[in-house]
């Protein structure tokens, strides 16, 4: 499954503009802390969260995250989405809760992936 | 959603318990961020968080929710275990993630509090 | 809930110390309880009293915390000694904050403290004076016909 398959499947909402949705998501982490993030997600992962300022775009990148679901209608600021852009870290936007969005995830990505 | 279906469906241990199996949990709540379990969350949910601290337990109490998940199995310290016992908050411990936490209690019927 | 005259109170509030974070608001809630106040109602106080504390907590030194319950309102007071607020519209805002990383990963500074004491109070009133301290008062009436 790829983020453009999740954008669909959950109506998101693209923020970043001219990055391309073709990355792989293996797995999903919900968390509102980096140094969880840092600790804990994965390569492939795509991350949902709460949190909208400029340093999850590092924590991002670092770990190799697919792409960012930013829940619960929060919008970053402009300095965040466009440090994605030049990282090349989709961000996605929804109005539903970290506990839906990973709910309908699991999932899709379980049916796809056993 | 009855309290022994949330134990089951998260593989949860029980660290303090407070209610009886049969009583029924309506909504879920998934954050790390305190003031967000307070904007968003009503009475009578679950929280699920991976802030595996006393701030958890006391926000829950202020909160009125009366059952609370730490995710990918960490052990809350003794403060913050006295803390639930004290405020009689229902505290679980879960091995899985709060991705997987919220998959699999969605899947077994659990919601959002409507907002 | 036969509340005759006000009752009143306060709790000193120290900066920075997370591990007695929110005492003072859990026993403000235990007063509005034993009082037989309406559930819905003491949940709000207690909201907005907590998100108070913890304000008082992450960017001050000091403050006081003060609470007066008379028939007809419950009000509270938060009052520090902090740096102040330069832009209080913009930290009205949900998701604004101000806060350091460190309080972030404490579960806390994401920005909706004060619209979550807002969202909760019948009147809310902030004023702040940098380099002074913030005053916060928030008012919620009690809704007598009820309970």
């Amino acid at each position: 499954m790829r983020v453009d398959d999740l954008r669909d499947i959950l109506s998101l909402q693209v923020l970043t503009e001219g990055i391309p949705l073709d990355a792989e998501v293996r797995g999903g982490y919900v968390s509102d802390l980096l140094s969880d993030v840092m600790a804990n997600a994965k390569e492939g992962d795509i991350w949902i969260t709460l949190q909208t300022h400029l340093n999850i775009v590092a924590v991002a990148t670092m770990k190799g995250i697919a792409g960012i679901i930013i829940v619960n209608g929060r919008r970053p600021d402009e300095e965040t989405l466009k440090k994605a852009s030049e990282e090349g870290i989709p961000i996605l936007s929804t109005k539903e809760t970290a506990f839906v969005v990973a709910g309908k995830l699991y999932k899709a990505l379980n049916v796809k992936e056993i | 959603m009855k309290l022994e279906r949330i134990i089951h469906s998260l593989d949860a241990v029980v660290i303090t318990k407070f209610m009886s199996d049969g009583d029924e949990i309506e909504w879920a709540c998934a954050t790390d961020l305190m003031s967000e379990v307070l904007y968003y969350s009503k009475d009578s949910s679950v929280l699920i968080t991976g802030l595996t601290k006393q701030q958890a337990i006391r926000t829950a109490d202020i909160a009125d929710i009366r059952v609370v998940v730490f995710t990918r199995g960490k052990e809350p310290d003794t403060p913050t275990i006295e803390l639930a016992n004290e405020k009689r908050i229902t505290l679980l411990i879960t091995p899985y993630s709060m991705f997987t936490a919220c998959g699999r209690l969605y899947e077994a019927g659990l919601r959002c509090c409507p907002e | 809930m036969h509340i005759k005259d006000t009752i009143e109170g306060s709790f000193h509030i120290v900066g920075g110390d997370f591990s007695r974070a929110g005492e003072a608001s859990t026993e403000i809630k235990s007063i509005l309880q034993s009082l037989g106040f309406n559930k819905e109602i003491v949940r709000r106080a207690a909201i907005a009293t907590f998100e108070a504390e913890m304000n008082i907590i992450i960017y001050t030194t000091a403050g006081i915390l003060r609470y007066e319950i008379t028939p007809e309102r419950i009000k509270i007071i938060a009052q520090d000694m902090g740096p102040g607020i330069e832009d209080i519209e913009l930290a009205m805002q949900e998701g604004y904050s101000t806060a350091p990383d460190w309080v972030r990963e404490m579960g806390w500074g994401s920005g909706m403290g004060l619209p979550n004491m807002k969202k909760n109070s019948d009147e809310f009133r902030i004023d702040s004076v940098v380099g002074e301290g913030t005053t916060v008062e928030m008012v919620i009436y009690l809704d007598n016909t009820k309970d």
